[in-house]
């Protein structure tokens, strides 16, 4: 399982409290968690990435073990210690309107 | 017993304002979807507890929330705003093409009879339609194909499509209004569509009368007039007789004509509201006066509505869907400005209540009168 922590607006619109935790049934990318997690939770489809291209939202961010790892390729395999569940997968809504 | 719902869309999150009959005691549910955009929530003429809401943010762009029960509970739909087609280009600020690019539904219309169907005005401008309750959403692309479509420029506010008006008689008939492109009128449910902006000048354009790029900032209709169409431009308060076919300014004695919402009575076609604004440079009441302007006679004669509205050191705006009336006897009048303030009027608009002070900015008002 991959340990996701999403936005606060996010958490609301899918009816969740804390992190959420997703099964990925293929080598753990950004794509991948992305994919599962849309697919448990489809209220976020359109949330985080364009519908259509699949592209990400500009005031989106993703985080893992402290690093932004936002424009890492959306097919590189995430950090051991995320694909682990040692480690959360952060989706971030950047700070930006101050 | 009777009563009213209003339904307020703000900068961060929706409102929803209750009374009976008498609409002297409200109660406050709210804010919803906290922290939000919300452009505009409506009911459902043929079922007042359905509700639909448009919700958005710049991080998580837009989500579409339906409620069954009078907005008690809400439960978000169908997302996918996709055009048809290739989408192509409009015209963009510096004269350049641009792709049309979907940003946010402005509006939202259901239909008249059936619950399940209703009409969105997106930005990038273009006209949808669900016919499963807000599920899923396909562009009615005849509009969007005309061929000024790449003649179409954005308004300050973007290239909106913000007013839909629904024919009560022949529901093939629709009208609707985008800034800054103009009016365009379909009869035959959505196919097809031309401007009908015949009578509209705006002096900022090279070509004062050209058939679209008129920034029509707010249409409004009596449904048992339905021909009758009222418009406040971004310049100028227009009324038409023909359908829209041909428009003639009414703006008569208003201290300005520069605005954004009209309205009509419930019960009488002919009493129209407004709220003049100081100019496009500005934004402002005249004088720092909050006052609404009310024609008996469809235009041109206006008076001035200031009882229980302020009258120094006022300085906010009214935006074109924060104005709304009720149907009950005497008639309501309502809207909210980006103060926060809703003001109410039980009696016509000859006096005003804050039925609120301090809410985020009002970005709309729809009243709903409930048997």
């Amino acid at each position: 399982m991959i340990r996701v922590v999403l936005p606060q607006h996010l958490r609301t619109l899918a009816g969740v409290e804390g992190e959420v935790a997703v099964e990925v049934h293929e080598p753990p990318t950004q794509r991948a968690v992305l994919d599962a997690l849309e697919t448990e939770y489809p209220v976020l489809r359109g949330t985080i990435r364009d519908h259509g291209t699949a592209k990400r939202r500009d005031f989106i961010r993703f985080f893992a073990c402290g690093q932004d790892i936002t424009l890492e390729p959306a097919d590189e395999l995430l950090p051991e210690e995320v694909a682990a569940g040692a480690e959360v997968f952060r989706v971030v809504a950047a700070m930006a309107g101050g | 017993m009777s009563g009213v719902r209003l339904l307020v869309g703000t900068r961060k999150g929706a409102f929803i304002l209750r009374s009976d009959g008498t609409r002297e005691d409200w109660d406050v549910q709210g804010p919803l979807f906290a922290g939000w955009e919300m452009y505009h929530l409506n009911g459902s003429p043929a079922d007042p507890d359905r509700l639909y809401a448009s919700q958005s943010t710049g991080w998580h762009g837009q989500v579409v929330q339906r409620s069954d029960d009078g907005g008690k509970t809400w439960e978000p739909v169908g997302n996918e705003f996709t055009y048809d087609g290739v989408p192509g280009t409009h015209q963009w600020y510096d004269g350049t093409q641009h792709p049309w690019e979907f940003a946010r539904v402005w509006h939202l219309e259901p239909s008249l009879t059936d619950p399940d169907t209703v009409f969105a005005g997106v930005e990038d401008a273009a006209l949808f339609r669900s016919t499963d309750g807000g599920q899923t959403w396909q562009e009615l692309s005849g509009l969007r194909d005309h061929p000024t479509g790449e003649q179409w420029q954005p308004g300050a506010g973007g290239l909106c499509l913000h007013t839909i008006l629904i024919h009560p008689d022949d529901p093939q008939r629709m009208v609707v209004a985008i800034s800054a492109a103009g009016v365009f009128r379909t009869d035959d449910g959505g196919e097809t569509w031309r401007p009908i902006n015949r009578g509209l000048r705006s002096r900022e354009l090279p070509d004062e009368e050209r058939e679209v790029g008129h920034c029509v900032h707010r249409l409004a209709m009596n449904p048992s007039r339905p021909d009758t169409l009222f418009m406040q431009k971004h310049w100028h308060v227009m009324r038409s007789d023909d359908g829209g076919e041909s428009w003639n300014k009414v703006s008569g004695n208003l201290p300005s004509d520069f605005g954004f919402p009209i309205a009509v009575h419930a019960h009488e076609p002919d009493t129209i509201y407004v709220v003049p604004i100081e100019s496009d440079s500005e934004h402002v009441p005249p004088e720092g006066k909050l006052r609404v302007y009310r024609s008996r006679t469809g235009g041109n004669e206006w008076e001035a509505l200031t009882n229980g509205l302020p009258q120094e050191h006022c300085y906010v705006n009214v935006l074109r869907d924060a104005m709304s009336v009720d149907s009950l006897d005497p008639g309501g009048v309502y809207f909210g400005t980006t103060g926060g303030q809703v003001y109410a009027s039980s009696d016509g608009g000859d006096g005003w209540t804050a039925i609120v002070h301090d809410l985020p900015a009002v970005l709309s008002i729809e009243a709903q009168t409930l048997a």
